[in-house]
């Protein structure tokens, strides 16, 4: 059985659609990520999930249940973490963990989450005085309190330091290990390049892509290349000599496409010929971001906003 | 049972933040102290007789015009205070700012003795609240000398009672108007911050996610609230009694009171912060009801001096009825004036605690 089924879901704000006729399944066990820049529909989606939003259309299903109808039920079996958590200012993480295990009404051993959560060194301080990693981190502690199936972490590092954001990382990965399901929102591309098995590349209220990181490169990159510094002369030589895919950019990289190992070798051997100048010369191959700019028409600007890209053309 | 649990888990991390804010702390608790003391000071002081500039142009005693203004003082309504013969008395009594003051013309003593028609001049400040009770000691001083002097004895005596077997001070009224205002202000400031930041923040939400419910949520504070009026209770009446001699009594039956004000106000914070869109616009709307309120009811100074339309909108106002229920028992002994007072805030409370319960959403459609 999957973890999360979804299908065709939908949700509107007024005229906006928010959430676009998406589907898509997470298996148990699995970390699955979706990635795309702020207003994709990310939360919307997510939040309809936990069972904290409505959904307008479609059909989900959270270990086996409707998350909208069956909610209470289903939170004692739920970790979540909503975007941008907070807590009470003047709780202290200790404090916390345990106000959250006699809501569950559990027993737990705070010391023991804290160190799980790597945050041993701040058990006295109060939740307002801790550092932005710190506070995701006892977000990470509360939902860990009721041992749950499922874990929803809704943008987990975003406004960490990069430091603080790879402490966060080493924490969900032992939580993966420990065989839970992970669903989790982000507009880094390395997170969810470092952390998810599966990544769903959401635009618009919509997903453009969905598979593991290679499965997506393979489907939607355009394979691998050889690049240079060259300039038109050499590349029309090389379109005129050779029957290989030559391209070239405003800032003179030329770009041949490599089909087959052999192609490499004709294409030296023509550059060669040629007798013009060339230099830098590399191979390379699409990573998930050339593959996402390529899908969306942009890049994600480090506060998740859309940094629109100029013809430099990074795709070949 | 894992409800109650749930509740009392609530409230003491609850609780414990409260204790950690200095500033929730103080306007709770030592604010009220510090306007006790203002206004207890402020007030102790002007329930003596008032004060009477007098100019005596005549010869002083002994003589009738100096029985006269010994007459004055004897009424112990006002308390004369004499003005040098030499000076302008009319000049004298603006300089000084004086409300009242009361001339006695020369060959007063003369004038009395032939039986010849004589006046004293009194003046007063209209506006003065205090006006009308010179005049009207005056002219009885004045009716006690004409009759004396005709020989007559008065047909029509009155006589005075005090309508309790004890008069009551301001300071009798000021205790339990203040814890009034405590009941009032810690929970409506308190709720339509927390209600309308929870929301901003989504800590709401994240409290959804927990099998807490809502209406935990909402009994826990109202459970605060009530110990912190006990407090209050318990503070004031000793401050008032200890430093001001007020008349309050400590009793178990302003506990009703001490429960359903909570009751009432952390529901109406609640339903503050949930009908408005922001923090800053719950924050208006959250002042625009809760100061009216806190003047009218009755907190700083008894409703039933004020003027009469103000006393309608008192009638409306549930911490009217909080503090009048309060007076009742802690000042009149009246027990079914309370029972009175407290039927009707308990029916306002039952009536917003489920509108706020009910509004109120944890999570979003
Ligand atoms: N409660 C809401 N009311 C109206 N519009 C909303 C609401 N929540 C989100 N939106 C809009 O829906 C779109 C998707 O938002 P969201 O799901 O938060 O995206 P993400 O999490 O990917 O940034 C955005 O354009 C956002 O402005
Ligand atoms: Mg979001």
């Amino acid at each position: 059985m999957s973890a999360i089924e979804v299908s065709a879901l939908q949700k509107s704000y007024g005229q906006l659609r928010a959430v676009d006729e998406i589907s898509f399944s997470v298996n148990q066990g699995e970390v699955f990520s979706l990635l795309g820049p702020n207003g994709a529909g990310k939360t919307t989606t997510i939040e309809i999930l936990e069972g904290i939003r409505q959904r307008d259309g479609g059909n989900v299903r959270v270990l086996g249940v409707d998350p909208w109808t069956s909610g209470y039920a289903l939170h004692k079996k739920l970790g979540i973490i909503p975007q941008g958590f907070t807590f009470f200012p003047k709780a202290k993480p200790k404090e916390a963990i345990q106000y959250y295990a006699d809501l569950f009404g559990v027993t737990v051993d705070s010391s023991e989450i804290l160190r799980k959560v790597v945050l041993d060194d701040a058990v006295n301080t109060y939740f307002e005085d801790l550092s932005g990693g710190q506070k995701q981190k006892v977000g990470l502690a509360l939902s860990l309190v009721n041992n749950p199936e499922m874990l929803f972490l809704d943008e987990p590092t975003t406004g960490l330091d990069p430091q603080a954001r790879r402490a966060v990382w080493e924490v969900i990965r032992e939580l993966k290990k420990e065989g839970r399901s992970i669903m989790l929102t982000t507009h880094y591309l390395e997170e969810a390049e470092v952390l998810a098995d599966r990544v769903a590349i959401m635009n618009k209220g919509k997903i453009a892509a969905i598979g593991t990181p290679a499965e997506i490169i393979a489907q939607h990159g355009s394979g691998e290349r050889l690049e240079f510094r060259g300039d038109q002369k050499l590349a029309d030589y090389l379109r005129e000599h050779t029957n290989l895919d030559v391209g070239l950019d405003g800032n003179n990289l030329v770009r041949v496409r490599i089909g087959e190992k052999h192609d490499i070798l004709v294409a030296l051997e023509s550059m060669e010929r040629s007798g013009l100048d060339w230099a830098d010369l590399k191979t390379r191959k699409d990573s998930l971001e050339d593959v996402f700019i390529k899908l969306v028409g942009f890049a994600i600007e480090e506060g998740g906003g859309i940094k629109q890209i100029g013809n430099s053309g990074r795709g070949a | 049972m894992a409800s109650l649990k749930r509740t009392l888990s609530d409230l003491k991390i609850f609780s414990r933040g409260y204790l950690r804010n200095k500033i929730g702390l103080f306007f709770s608790l030592v604010f009220p102290i510090i306007l006790i003391l203002l206004f207890g000071s402020i007030f102790s002081g002007s329930s003596g007789p008032i004060q009477v500039y007098v100019q005596n142009q005549d010869s002083p005693s002994p003589s009738p015009s100096g029985g006269f203004v010994t007459a004055l003082n004897s009424t112990n309504v006002v308390r004369t205070v004499l003005v040098d013969n030499s000076t302008n008395f009319s000049q004298y009594l603006l300089s000084h700012s004086a409300t009242a003051g009361v001339l006695i013309p020369k060959g007063f003593s003369a004038s009395y003795i032939l039986k010849k028609p004589v006046n004293v001049t009194i003046y007063t400040n209209p506006a003065d609240t205090s006006s009308g009770i010179v005049v009207a000691t005056v002219n009885e001083v004045v009716n006690a000398f004409n009759l004396n002097r005709t020989g007559s004895t008065p047909v029509i005596g009155t006589q005075c009672l005090p309508i309790a077997s004890q008069s009551y001070k301001y300071i009798d009224f000021l205790v339990p108007g203040l814890i009034g205002f405590t009941v009032l202000t810690s929970p409506m400031f308190s709720l339509v911050n927390i209600s309308s930041e929870y929301k901003k923040t989504k800590l709401f939400k994240q409290l959804s996610l927990t099998p807490l419910t809502k209406g935990e949520w909402l009994t826990s504070k109202i459970i605060w609230y009530t110990l912190l009026s006990i407090i209050s209770y318990l503070l004031m009446t000793f401050v008032g009694i200890t430093l001001f001699g007020a008349h309050v009594g400590i009793t178990p039956l302003v506990l009703p009171f001490l429960v359903i004000g909570p009751l009432f106000f952390v529901s109406l914070g609640m339903l503050v912060g949930t009908l408005t869109k922001s923090v800053e616009s719950a924050a208006v709307v959250g002042n625009l009801i809760t100061f009216p309120m806190m003047f009218l009811s009755g907190t700083f100074f008894p409703v039933n001096t004020m003027p009469q339309y103000l006393q309608n909108v008192a009638h409306v106002l549930p911490l009217f009825y909080v503090i009048d229920g309060l007076n009742q028992v802690m000042i009149f002994n009246n027990t079914s004036q309370m029972l009175y007072d407290a039927a009707i805030v308990l029916a306002g409370a039952i009536i917003v605690f489920v509108l706020a319960v009910g509004l109120f959403k944890w999570r979003e459609d």
